[in-house]
């Protein structure tokens, strides 16, 4: 066929994933803003209450700063005009630093952290599914199988917790708590990185657990349809080496599947990662959203929430893209 | 397995009934002369900071899980079911329109979305529950409308609308019966799911607020005391594996019987 990559069904077919968007995006919008004002009372309220000093005017003027004063309608509109150019307010915590800086400081942290446990959920989880599925019911694929139902139903912060005792109070082996040492500065380079992946070890294998069980299944199961199809029957017909068959034709096949998987495991990673970086404190996206939580820092609260949204968007467009360059049915009708 | 599933659900059951007789302690006594005191004859699972039976707490712990998932649940089954069923029976842009909205509410990470509602309410076990099923109704809708669509089709359905019944009639009457198996498969699935989100809730304290005992904010005094209390940390995590564990398997069963092609 000739036909690699970019070619122009590809692209027709983004531009419509791109088209296909902006529903969405709208709907986020409109989804944080519902949110925002289901508060009770008004923000104002809650700057005032913490200030007695804080007159009838000081507050009408604090009104007008948040345009409560406007119908919701125009209110909805002056928001979004301020999204669009990633103005999310100003924290209420004392520092009152613009919302967008505080996130984009932490935001590195917390992709880091999910990049590298996806690449260890796939590093894991590919050989799992398919060994089970080439040797479905051998030791290996019961055992795995028991293994995957108790990864399903398994707290991951009490996993935490566990390891934590073990690795950390027991044995002493890993430090539990922040992404680097004390001492972090006075250490030479190399044992600079040491001590960062020291600290990175659990938290990273723990936010990764959560994706096993799920993805494993999911590539045993699509192996299996794989291996049943008429063209690995005609691969083995025509004497092709086992090996061949599996690795080169079937596993090629029910890999495509899997980057939309990717994809939907977004959401909970992300989501996952306000519970990683509170147990591990890790100054990540995720523990600045809890610390807002707490402290009703509601512009931080609701700023996290619309980046974290954006955050999946953009995930899954990866994935369609990705899914769109790698499938020739995409790529040449 | 779907056996030994169901044997621990209504284990549960049972000991969250029967809570107040079977408990040995007070799940409020507070004992200061045995603070943190590890499994012995007298506290089995041990006691916790302020020294309170940690084996009475995860007893009176129960009740709360089980409250939560079957409330949450029923709640994500009934906008879900109802949405689902709406969409696949009316087709076109009612179809279109609620099922952009899943799409819309499944960009957010649930775990987000639950926290930044609670950051605006007060975090009681009421508000919890109720969080927990406005934020995890999206798979049941989908589920049911693909259900639905399919089944709308069928002759059964055709011969209802002949003789003249009505679409409510037709949706609750004659269709949704027959898509029960898969909301049932869901829904102990989804038990287990705010079990499990409850939990974590608690543990990060925003969840169950003490004193009210849960699972969750006894894991929550097993950090705080990681280093001299490993029982705090050990008990109630196991009681949350095997709930969900119990779960996950009652609804596999479930799907493996109701699914002839599984058989």
């Amino acid at each position: 066929m000739g036909e690699k990559g970019w070619s122009y069904p590809v692209i027709r077919y983004i531009v419509k994933r791109l088209i296909f968007m902006v529903p969405l995006l709208i709907g986020i919008t409109i989804v944080c803003f519902v949110v925002m004002h289901l508060a009770p009372g008004s923000p104002t309220d809650l700057e005032t209450q913490m200030n007695p000093r804080a007159s009838a005017e000081y507050r009408e003027r604090l009104k007008a700063m948040y345009d409560l004063d406007k119908p919701l309608h125009e209110q909805y509109l002056i928001w979004v005009k301020k999204l669009a150019v990633l103005d999310l307010g100003r924290s209420f915590s004392p520092d009152r630093r613009p919302v967008s800086e505080k996130i984009m400081e932490r935001l590195p942290i917390t992709i880091s952290l999910n990049v590298l446990s996806l690449i260890l959920i796939l590093i894991i989880a590919i050989p799992i599914g398919v060994l089970s599925a080439v040797y479905q019911d051998s030791l290996f694929d019961k055992v795995t199988g028991i293994f995957v139902f108790i990864g399903f139903a398994m707290p991951t912060f009490w996993l935490a917790l566990l390891l934590m005792i073990l690795f950390g109070v027991n044995l002493g082996w890993l430090p539990i708590s922040g992404i680097r040492s004390l001492n972090y500065e006075y250490l030479p380079p190399g044992m600079a990185i040491v001590d960062l992946i020291r600290h990175l070890i659990l938290p990273v294998t723990l936010a990764a657990f959560g994706g096993l069980a799920g993805l494993s299944r999911y590539m045993r199961s699509n192996m299996l349809e794989v291996i049943r199809q008429d063209y690995i029957m005609t691969a083995r017909a025509k004497g092709l080496s086992e090996r061949v068959v599996i690795y080169r034709h079937a596993l090629r096949n029910a890999l495509l599947p899997v980057i939309t998987i990717l994809g939907l495991s977004i959401p909970g990673l992300i989501g996952g990662s306000v519970i990683f970086e509170t147990i591990f404190a890790i100054p990540g996206m995720g523990q600045l959203f809890y610390m807002s939580v707490m402290a009703r820092d509601y512009p931080v609260v609701m700023g996290v929430l619309f980046i974290g949204a954006i955050l999946t968007l953009l995930g899954n467009l990866i994935a369609d893209v990705s899914y769109a360059v790698a499938d020739p049915r995409i790529r040449v009708s | 397995m779907a056996l030994a599933g169901s044997c621990v659900v209504i284990m549960l059951f049972v000991i969250s009934l029967l809570a107040p007789w079977i408990a040995p302690y007070d799940p409020n006594e507070i004992d200061l002369q045995k603070v943190l005191s590890a499994p012995s004859r007298d506290h089995v699972l041990g006691t916790d900071q302020l020294g309170r039976d940690v084996f009475t707490r995860m007893i009176w712990g129960s009740r709360i899980s089980l409250k939560v998932g079957f409330v949450a649940t029923g709640i994500a089954i009934l906008i879900g079911t109802v949405l689902g069923a709406v969409a696949g029976y009316y087709g076109r842009w009612v179809d279109a329109v609620i099922m952009r909205f899943v799409d819309i509410m499944l960009c957010f990470p649930t775990f987000f979305l639950i926290l930044a509602v609670i950051a605006l309410l007060e975090p009681s076990i009421w508000n919890i529950m109720i969080i927990i099923g406005v934020t995890g109704w999206m798979g049941i809708t989908r589920l049911v409308r693909a259900d639905f669509t399919s089944l709308k089709e069928r002759d059964f359905v055709l011969a209802a609308r002949a003789i003249g019944a009505s679409d409510l009639r037709i949706i609750f009457v004659h269709i949704l019966p027959n898509a029960m198996a898969s909301v049932l498969v869901a829904a102990t699935l989804g038990v287990a799911g705010a079990i499990l989100t409850e939990s974590a809730l608690s543990f990060l304290g925003i969840g169950v607020q003490p004193p009210t005992p849960s699972w969750g904010n006894i894991l929550t005094a097993g950090k705080d005391n990681i280093d001299i209390a490993w029982w705090l940390s050990l008990y109630p995590g196991m009681a949350i594996l095997i709930t969900v564990l119990g779960y996950n398997l009652l609804g596999e069963g479930i799907r493996d019987s109701l699914d002839p092609r599984l058989r």
